[in-house]
């Protein structure tokens, strides 16, 4: 049995160049330690699309991975100003992006639903002026 | 069909240079890039307008076989940094998407 790696990021704010440095690096540590292709593509967009939103929404935020013998679990949290209705947020194609996000080919209202999407577990912890956290969970077949 | 062969049968311009021997065996056509995170398969030609970095990143994660930059519209200086870095080939044309989409219908 293989002790689990963890792995920590931090975000930053306003900065759509670094956006997908996260993703991009638990991609790479996936693909090394073998995991199928698959969970590798759930993890990695799940988790891009979570980098995207704490730029766009919440002035970036930490992201905490944890890759165990069985799952990969994912904690992202900000302290971005909450989500005032978390089911419109899930309803695809419902944004609140302004017009600059995208013209940059975000904010089309896909995010929180493809998160759900590519994770196997998903909630979502979050409150009006205090922050949002991410709990998600890909399983490894 | 290879990226390479792909390139040099469409007459498209070569941007950045990332595997060119992989194979394109679908093709995916759009801007909004949540949504094309989530359609786009593996190995397929993307067509797109969106020259930015965030366009690379969606490129890598999806594991496309090429980007097709359509009616000649620009890539960044830091997205084309990023895509060498990462090894992502990205082509342009000054056809739109539909008129490419027709001719790669027919190659792959």
């Amino acid at each position: 049995m293989m002790d689990s790696i963890k792995l920590h990021y931090d975000v930053p704010g306003d900065d759509f160049t670094r956006a997908g440095a996260a993703s991009g690096d638990v991609k790479r540590n996936l693909k090394t330690l073998g995991i199928s292709p698959s969970v590798i593509r759930n993890v990695s967009i799940a988790m891009y699309e979570g980098e995207i939103n704490m730029v766009i929404h919440a002035g970036g935020g930490v992201i905490d991975v944890e890759i165990t013998e069985n799952e990969i679990i994912m904690t992202l949290a900000d302290k971005g100003p909450g989500i005032e209705n978390i089911e419109l947020a899930m309803r695809e194609g419902y944004s609140t992006a302004p017009d600059n996000i995208r013209s940059l080919g975000f904010g089309a209202g896909m995010g929180l639903p493809n998160i759900k999407k590519y994770t196997d577990e998903f909630s979502i912890d979050t409150k009006v002026g205090e922050g949002t956290t991410l709990n998600l969970k890909v399983y490894i077949q | 069909m290879k990226v390479k062969e792909l390139a040099e049968k469409l007459g498209l311009t070569v941007l950045t240079e990332g595997d060119l021997e992989k194979e394109c065996t679908g093709c995916y056509s759009g801007d909004l890039l949540s949504w094309v995170m989530s359609r786009a398969k593996e190995n397929d030609i993307w067509l797109t307008v969106m020259g930015n970095v965030n366009a690379v990143a969606v490129a890598v994660l999806t594991d496309c076989a090429c980007i097709i930059l359509t009616e000649n519209s620009v890539l960044d200086k830091d997205a084309a940094i990023r895509a060498v870095r990462q090894g992502v080939t990205i082509l342009q044309s000054e056809k739109n998407a539909y008129e490419l989409s027709v001719l790669i219908s027919e190659l792959i």
